[in-house]
């Protein structure tokens, strides 16, 4: 039992545990935060198969350190990019469910455009 | 079992609880502040795998900077979720339990079955440091090796500021992000907002700088000069500027832009796109870092901001 095992069954734990919360809950925000919670557990995934390869000196193999950094920097923006559409919703009045059963919301639009 | 094995046993008992909680929690309020807890152990196993670098951006961005976007998402929505709660149908919720559990299973066995000796590339990235003169091969992977993933994560950056702004209502357009921060002149984000942000851009320029040699580097200094200006932001003492603002567009476009003409410099004098000639590969580096810093410093602070809300004029 090493550091790998015990990470990489928490990081395949992780991707199961936020693919369910995606599937199941219909509110857009715990869709996002599911989302997040598989990415996370994707780059953990990452950070495993570089420890695996500690040659050289290293601790942690370079390349996918690198391609985990530009992954989270990506996984930001597209977070920010889908609160902010969901506000925009939230804004104009539309529903903020998307199960098969939502009310049917108020279509006016207070920002006036 | 040794010390070190229990440790990283009770660490990921502790973040898989998060998650469960993240999930399984009817609140969406208490589902976000689960999230950035474990945003922030995690980054703990990823000192634990050695990657410091990795810890620091999720630490910065992951848990920081993305907590403070989802608890104000949160707040905002918070009216809006009694009426929306509904939940799937239980045939549903066993279906995507039973699939999330063989996706998991079949990772973890993916995991375990890894070939041995696993194929790694940290040698080649090690013993080629020398072309450009740094020492810390992540910053190496991320400046040279694979330069071009870090440009275009920069375009990326910029479509997403450009995507958030373009949600802007029409009157709003072209104005101020966000609504405007209020608070207690004497109260404890005023005093904060005045005392962290001068040693808070030291620590963010040390951590650019040192980028070179040891774990650091343009995000992870980028996101703590970010935060700061988010505080000053948020206690009200500055207000987000305008997005019509050109300085403001200048400072955005300076990182990928200035990446873009050494990569098309690197194609006419050099090599290939991206191809630092040695003798000055290392300044070369450091100027597209300085640059990439500010521009990430703004886009990140900016994205956190939203949509523009309030028009120019007051």
């Amino acid at each position: 039992m090493s550091g790998v095992t015990v990470f990489g069954s928490f990081a395949a734990a992780a991707i199961g545990l936020g693919l369910y919360g995606l599937i199941t809950n219909p509110r857009p925000l715990r869709k996002i935060i599911a989302f997040n919670l598989v990415g996370s557990g994707v780059f953990l995934l990452f950070g495993i198969v570089g420890r695996r390869g500690t040659a050289a000196g290293v601790g942690n193999d370079p390349v996918p350190q690198a391609l985990v950094i530009t992954g989270i920097v990506v996984a930001f923006s597209a977070t920010a990019l889908a609160i902010a559409l969901l506000l925009r919703l939230f804004q104009t009045g539309g529903p903020l469910t998307l199960g098969s059963r939502a009310p049917p919301g108020p279509r006016s639009d207070p920002s006036g455009d | 079992m040794s010390t070190a094995t229990v440790f990283e046993i009770a660490l990921a008992a502790v973040v898989l609880g998060l998650a469960i909680w993240t999930i399984a929690v009817p609140d969406t309020y208490s589902a976000t502040v689960g999230f950035v807890a474990y945003g922030l152990l995690v980054a703990l196993i990823w000192v634990r795998l050695d990657a410091v670098d990795v810890a620091l951006t999720e630490a910065a961005i992951g848990g920081g900077l993305g907590g403070v976007m989802l608890l104000g998402a949160a707040a905002r929505l918070r009216g809006s979720e009694v009426a929306t709660a509904g939940r799937c149908s239980p045939t549903v919720r066993l279906s995507a339990a039973i699939l999330s559990a063989s996706t998991a299973a079949m990772l973890a066995f993916a995991i375990l079955l890894l070939p041995n000796p696993p194929p790694t590339l940290a040698p080649a990235a090690v013993s080629n440091a020398g072309a450009t003169g740094m020492a810390n091969p992540v910053t190496n992977v991320l400046m040279a090796f694979r330069g071009m993933d870090t440009m275009l994560e920069k375009v990326v950056l910029l479509l997403a500021i450009v995507g958030v702004w373009s949600l802007a209502a029409d009157r709003n357009w072209g104005g101020r992000q966000g609504p405007r921060h209020e608070a207690d002149p004497k109260g404890v984000l005023a005093f904060l907002a005045r005392l962290l942000p001068p040693a808070g851009i030291v620590v963010g320029i040390y951590m650019l700088w040192t980028g070179a040699d040891h774990p650091g580097g343009a995000f992870q200094g980028g996101a703590v000069l970010a935060s700061m200006w988010l505080l000053v932001i948020m206690a009200g003492l500055a207000d987000t500027p305008p997005v019509s603002s050109p300085r403001l567009r200048l400072v955005l476009v300076a990182g990928p832009g200035l990446f873009l003409a050494v990569g098309f410099g690197g194609l006419c004098f050099g090599a290939a796109f991206l191809a630092y000639p040695v003798a000055i590969a290392k300044p070369l580096i450091l100027g597209i870092e300085v640059a990439m810093t500010l521009t990430i410093a703004a886009t990140l602070a900016l994205l956190l901001a939203g949509a523009p809300e309030r028009s120019v004029e007051p």
